[in-house]
């Protein structure tokens, strides 16, 4: 039973980062219909950046509130800019192009990254600050509370709960979900539509960029390709709780994250990256729309 | 101040190689309800997107003086522009609430903005009721109602309509049609689009006729319910 309790716990801290990750796919999905395959890769570059960040302000051994702080203020800023200048530069200029332009586009953004990733940052794995004190919190023999998964949901937490907040609660939140239903009649309502949606990018790449930070804490091995599997399960977690639906992509994130953990629990470990695949093949042929996805009501 | 309010010259639409507006000249002057009507296809929803920003024009299109060919759609709300789209266009994942607040989008005097939401709840009691509801939810008359209010919350100078009669039972297109004097009667300037053209030519002070993409003919609303040709063509007798 312990053990079992335990491995909720992993994989609930795991899900909420899946799910950090796939609110952005979903959100902008929900905007543009498109899907970001560039987002992964703005996900490792805040890793990246964290990872420099902590070297130059000399507090990659420093462990504590004040660097996670910091790490997770920086790796936002970074992501929030390269999503907004991914968004002006490649793919505002194709808002009016077919869809499938804009995806080939969103692809070569994602390997121009990688490469570039490659030749800036090195090919070869770097090690992550220490983001906080390893320790356990409370220990019931087999059920540990590690810190850095408590830190991992307290984080993910607030920042969903933000997240909600700023969808549900604010006038640029309103604005968000008007333009994703329906954009000419949001702009005819008077919404700059482009700055809403660069708005979109921005929120969507700081929750990357705290996603890199959470990973970066557990699983201390950042390299540029970092974002390609992670991003894949992310994506698929927003497939299965229904692209473009915000509670879908939390709610997909914290089944990938606790089944995977499941399944290397009590099936094997060799299964653990198959899984993402598996899933995607049973939504697809069972319920394509996603767990909420929504079918259009629409009047004439 | 001029008279004319909407002033529209020689304007032309295309959609690709589509020639959808082929030059057409209109006015409306302030207070006034003019119609704009036509069959499927004539070009009346066009017309209106080029108004409102949703479609590249050439020609020239001004509004209250201000020529509108370089400012984007949200600035033309500023200006004074209001729509009701065709289809209604509610949002239909927002409440009805949320959706007259969406109306009010391009202003910032809250005090304002709660008055005239408590005027919209007055003036259309089953939106009241119905104001934490879904848009997507609620009857075509309703959300014809939630448009027309919608549009209104941004103050406008100029209200245009399309096709606000699409669709509902006739009980409701009386009523709609009641709705839309009662805002005229108030002062508000309207350009209405329709197909039903009995409904628009008794609604309107002048009209014009639209085929496929021209102006085949204008007057005053009475005059083309009285004219041949409108009544062969559009009334059906
Ligand atoms: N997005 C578009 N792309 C290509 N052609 C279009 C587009 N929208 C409209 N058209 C064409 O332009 C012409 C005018 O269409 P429009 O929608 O303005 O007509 P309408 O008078 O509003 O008709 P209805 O009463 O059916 O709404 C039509 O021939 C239509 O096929
Ligand atoms: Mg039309």
């Amino acid at each position: 039973m312990q053990d079992f309790l335990q491995h909720v716990i992993n994989g609930l801290s795991l899900g909420s980062i899946y799910a950090l990750i796939a609110l952005g796919y979903t959100m902008v999905y929900g905007i543009l219909q498109m899907i970001n395959f560039a987002h992964s890769d703005v996900y490792m570059v805040g890793a990246f950046a964290s990872y420099y960040a902590a070297k130059w302000l000399g507090i990659e051994n420093q462990p504590g509130l004040m660097t996670l702080a910091t790490l997770l203020v920086v790796s936002m800023l970074v992501c929030s800019l390269l999503g907004l200048t991914i968004e002006r530069l490649a793919y505002r200029p194709l808002r009016k192009a077919p869809k499938l332009n804009i995806l080939i586009t969103a692809i070569g953004v994602s390997l121009f990254l990688e490469y570039t990733g490659q030749i800036v940052f090195g090919a070869d794995p770097k090690v992550f600050p220490e983001v906080v004190n390893d320790m356990v919190l409370a220990d019931f023999g087999r059920l540990q509370l590690k810190s850095s998964d408590i830190t991992v949901l307290i984080v993910s937490l607030i920042s969903m709960v933000a997240l909600q907040f700023l969808i549900h609660r604010t006038k640029v939140g309103r604005a968000m979900r008007a333009v994703s239903q329906n954009a000419a009649v949001a702009a005819m309502l008077g919404v700059n539509t482009d700055r809403i949606i660069a708005f979109t990018f921005v929120v969507g790449s700081s929750l990357a960029g705290v996603g890199s930070v959470l990973v970066g804490m557990k699983y201390p091995k950042i390299e540029p390709l970092m974002g390609m599997m992670i991003g894949l399960k992310a994506f698929v977690a927003a497939v299965l709780g229904g692209i473009g639906n915000i509670t879908g992509a939390v709610l997909g994130g914290l089944i990938m994250g606790l089944s995977e953990e499941m399944v290397v629990a009590y099936l094997s470990s060799t299964y653990r990256d198959a899984l993402a695949f598996g899933l995607l093949i049973l939504i697809l042929l069972f319920r394509p729309a996603g767990l909420l996805g929504r079918y259009q009501m629409e009047k004439v | 101040m001029s008279d004319v309010l909407l002033q529209v010259r020689d304007l032309h639409v295309s959609y690709g190689s589509i020639h959808a507006i082929k030059g057409i000249s209109f006015d409306v002057r302030r207070n006034e309800i003019v119609s704009l009507i036509g069959a499927n296809g004539a070009g009346k929803t066009t017309t209106l997107r080029a108004i409102s920003g949703l479609a590249g024009f050439k020609g020239s299109i001004r509004l209250d003086n201000h020529d509108l060919s370089q400012i984007p759609p949200d600035k033309r709300v500023k200006l004074g522009l209001a729509q009701s789209p065709e289809g209604r266009g509610v949002f239909p994942q927002m409440s009805v609430l949320e959706n007259l607040e969406m109306g009010a989008y391009s202003r910032s005097d809250r005090d304002g903005i709660e008055k005239d939401l408590r005027r919209c709840y007055e003036m259309f009691p089953r939106l009241k009721e119905r104001r934490s509801q879904m848009a997507g939810t609620l009857s075509g008359g309703e959300q014809q109602m939630l448009a027309i209010s919608r549009a209104l919350m941004s103050r406008p100078k100029l209200l245009l309509l399309d096709e606000p009669s699409l669709g509902l039972a006739p009980l409701i297109v009386a009523q709609i049609f009641e709705i839309i004097k009662q805002v005229h009667s108030e002062g508000m300037t309207i350009l209405l689009v329709e197909q039903n053209a009995r409904m628009a030519l008794k609604a309107a002070d002048r009209a014009y006729v639209l085929e496929t993409g021209k102006i085949v003919l204008d007057g005053r609303g009475q005059d083309l319910l009285d004219n041949d040709e409108v009544r062969r063509s559009y009334l059906g007798i």
